[in-house]
């Protein structure tokens, strides 16, 4: 509903989500116990979590409506990471168990099998929020707005409807419903911290299998993916997301708009124009090779700690101009980046783990490994685009984030895969950091040298007129496909590096949090500016391990440095040294 | 003689409206052929079918006898037909030189180069076909900042880079003025009689398609009703009747 009418995609979703249990959980436990205390207390946490929806989109969404797609889904995202560490202060860290409801504790016999009747109940909740949506949209002159503004925002407001109540409006029952959702939950679950990013994963496989902006396609696709899961996990109990998966792949290649879904309208499109590609100015140029001097020249006088800081930005580097390669000359948002990344160190981890091998070959491996799902993802994903496309990058990370983190026998589940140590020649960390960085300077250079290239021009082309490149022999599609491989295999050496400099891997190395990680680099540095990365990933690799040297709630922070970049420099910092030099 | 592009009787419906039905039409090496008609008389339609973006419900387009019919754009393109948009359609990141690079490069197939740079390409060709187009002086201007008029010669250079049989140009001089408008189809005129280019156009503007047409095929409602040169199309008493007898449109484009 906020999509189709507010045309952004909601981060914060999750975390509305996620604080509807809590408040439920706050509330009910203070609140008398009973039927009041119980239901008021869910009724009451969704309206609290509908006015912090509000208040989220009159103070931040408003002013971000115009600004790009990525933006809005990065200041989401920044509102993902404060909610977590508000809710981290208020609620703790531990989980919290809700009392049962009231009236509906016990269990009955169903086809005899004893079946709780809390779960009943949830289950024709579903249906009635539906059918009660439907009769608001059908049958009220606002519902009829919020439907005519899914179709066509501009005439609707072109008709002279206040669209900015209208969006509002939206807002704070979109947020009602999720905070409803969330306090729904409390007698099954416990409330955790984690409860936001995954169940925001798994809405956007519902949102896009179902068709973006299709009230019903939602429903049919939760349905679907939902009984997939149940019975999935009866017949195959390892692999149920990546059934999820299957079935995300199976509708799209036959429906790539999704179930319900149509082909957005492009009437309405107006194409920014970029600027054409400048190789670096003069002035930057030499700051560039000055950092360089600084970075061969000057880590045989430092102690391990800071070699193993300028390690990890050199990866840093290499990860964010993969990520740029195909955000900037591409135009194609990827917000699962950290899938190649963490495929890479698993590929590598893998390999020294089944079969023993040698650092040399895991380095192969690791590249080779993630530009394999750069092959099979990128089919999906460059079919889409836009938000499209964003999602389910998200999703597909996610899909491999869960499956490092399932498949316990394979990858070692949460536990990771430990003793990924470099070759005894690379052991010293000053030798490692020359490997490093020597590694990826080179495929940073290289990943430039292809920007500049006809490949690099290509890619530019589609992403600035599909139409005129059709019409002069480009094939969109395979270009688009080959930069998306690319820069998978490019992250894979940056994640084969970094799982040999820390000597292990985990799920976390492909989780969100680093995805988002590598977007903030590249828009720090300027999306549209190819030193932009390197700068990004420099400063941000800087700050991020200041936040987190100094600051328990660096989420807190980060989340408030995110916000700040995307209202005030959404030119990124290399963007913005362009303007004043 | 063989026509460069021969279609026969294309058939096109969108539901239930019958865009186009049954046209029938040739273009020789080095003529100017004009689509005409009223709003929703098929000519865009009619147009797509030709250069692959649509696919035809049934009919045949041959290009130098050879079948393209419903072939995509990209594959009609490398068969030799160049084409300019209604509304142009560049790469407004690059520079006008640069534009035209990126349809040779494409011509020699070499999008997936990752190594050379672009910018040190030889640019004569690219240049050539600028100053053929009356654009080398703003070879270096990025496209994004040029006025409509200039856009549409460049779009012109990027449609003749890969040595076309056949032009398509939708509206070629829409949103141009009055004075623009007679330089551009003059160049086009030109260009297509000295290299033998065979051309197919739409144009709402009747001086341009009176003045520069050396055939005319009148459209209405899907059928062609009228084809000839201009003086017997403009005498034609259907053809009088469509443009002037009841002034009401028909159906959609």
């Amino acid at each position: 509903m906020i999509f189709g009418v507010t045309r952004i995609v909601n981060f914060a979703h999750g975390s509305f989500y996620m604080l509807g249990a809590y408040l439920a959980w706050t509330l009910v436990t203070v609140l008398p116990r009973g039927h009041l205390g119980f239901w008021g207390g869910v009724l009451a946490a969704a309206l609290i979590v509908g006015v912090i929806g509000v208040l989220i989109e009159v103070l931040l969404l408003r002013r971000i409506y115009k600004a790009p797609e990525l933006f809005q889904l990065l200041a989401t995202f920044g509102v993902v990471l404060i909610v977590q560490d508000l809710a981290l202060l208020i609620w703790g860290p531990q989980d919290l168990l809700g009392p049962r409801a009231p009236g509906l504790r016990g269990a009955t016999e169903v086809l005899g099998v004893r079946f709780p009747l809390y779960e009943l109940f949830l289950i024709a909740v579903g249906p009635v929020v539906l059918g009660l949506l439907w009769l608001l949209f059908h049958r009220t002159r606002w519902g009829t707005l919020v439907r005519a503004a899914t179709a066509d925002r501009e005439m609707v407001g072109a008709l002279g409807v206040n669209q900015r109540m209208l969006f509002t409006t939206v807002f704070f029952l979109g947020s009602i419903l999720a905070g409803l959702g969330g306090a729904l939950q409390l007698p099954r679950e416990s409330v955790n911290l984690q409860m936001d990013l995954a169940v925001i994963a798994e809405a956007f496989v519902v949102v896009v299998v179902g068709g973006l902006g299709s009230l019903p396609g939602a429903f049919l696709a939760a349905m679907l993916i939902g009984q997939m899961q149940a019975f999935g996990i009866l017949i195959f109990p390892k692999i149920t997301l990546v059934l999820a998966f299957l079935v995300m792949a199976a509708v799209l290649v036959v429906r790539p708009h999704g179930l319900l879904g149509r082909p957005p309208s492009s009437a309405h499109v107006a194409q920014a124009v970029e600027p054409p590609l400048e190789a670096t100015p003069g002035w930057g140029r030499w700051l560039l090779l000055a950092l360089l001097a600084l970075a061969v020249l000057v880590p045989p006088f430092l102690g391990d700690f800071a070699l193993i800081v300028f390690t990890e930005i050199a990866i840093m580097v290499l990860f964010a101009a993969s990520l740029h390669f195909i955000m900037g000359p591409g135009g194609m948002a990827s917000f699962g980046h950290a899938a190649y990344f963490g495929l890479g160190a698993y590929g590598a981890a893998l390999l020294v783990k089944h079969f023993a091998a040698p650092m040399e070959l895991g380095l192969v491996g690791a590249p080779f490994a993630a530009g394999l799902a750069g092959v099979v993802f990128g089919w999906f994903c460059v079919r889409l685009s836009g938000v499209y496309a964003a999602m389910l990058t998200l999703a597909f990370a996610q899909i491999a984030w869960s499956a490092a983190f399932q498949w316990v026998e394979l990858t070692g589940g949460d536990n990771g895969i430990l003793g990924v140590w470099p070759s005894a020649w690379a052991q010293p960390k000053l030798v490692f950091y020359y490997l490093t960085l020597a590694l990826c300077v080179a495929a940073t250079l290289l990943l430039r040298r292809a920007i500049f290239a006809p490949f690099g021009y290509a890619l530019r082309a589609g992403r600035d007129s599909p139409l005129r490149a059709e019409a002069i022999g480009m094939d969109g599609f395979h270009i688009r496909w080959a930069a998306f491989t690319l820069a998978a295999v490019a992250a894979g050496i940056a994640g084969g590096l970094f799982a040999y400099s820390k000597g292990s891997v985990f799920p976390t190395y492909m989780a969100i949090p680093r995805s988002v990680d590598a977007l903030l680099m590249v828009l720090l540095g300027g999306v549209q500016t190819v030193s932009g990365p390197i700068v990004g990933a420099l400063a941000y690799t800087w700050i991020h391990e200041q936040l987190m040297r100094l600051f328990d709630l660096w989420r807190l922070l980060l989340g408030t440095v995110i916000l700040l970049l995307v209202l005030f420099f959404p030119q990124g910092l290399a963007g913005v040294a362009r303007r004043r030099g | 003689m063989s026509a460069t592009l021969e279609a026969t009787d294309l058939h096109k419906s969108f539901g239930g409206v019958h865009a186009v039905a049954g046209v029938t039409l040739r273009v020789a090496a080095g003529e100017l052929l004009a689509l005409i008609g009223p709003n929703g008389a098929g000519k865009s339609t009619c147009f797509n079918m030709l250069n692959g973006q649509l696919r035809p419900d049934c009919g045949e387009v041959r290009l130098r006898g050879e079948d393209i019919t419903g072939m995509a754009p990209r594959r009609v393109w490398r068969m030799g037909v160049g084409r300019t948009f209604q509304i142009t359609a560049t790469f407004g990141s690059m520079t006008v030189l640069e534009n035209v690079q990126m349809a040779l490069l494409s011509h020699r197939r070499r999008l997936f180069d990752l190594w050379n740079p672009v910018g040190r390409e030889d640019p004569a060709r690219a240049l050539a076909l600028l100053e053929r187009v009356g654009m080398a002086a703003q070879a270096a201007r990025p496209c994004g900042v040029l006025a409509y008029g200039d856009l549409k010669r460049v779009e012109l250079a990027i449609a003749l880079a890969n040595d076309p049989a056949l032009l398509l140009m939708d509206e070629p001089t829409a949103g141009m003025a009055p004075a623009e408008r007679v330089a551009l189809m003059e160049l086009t005129a030109r260009i297509a009689r000295d290299g033998g280019i065979a051309v197919l156009f739409t144009e709402h503007d009747m001086d341009v398609v009176f003045g520069h047409a050396d055939r005319i095929l009148v459209l209405d409602r899907g059928r062609p009703i009228a084809e000839g040169a201009p003086e017997a199309v403009r005498a034609d008493a259907r053809v009088r009747e469509v443009y002037l007898g009841t002034g009401a449109t028909h159906g959609h484009a």
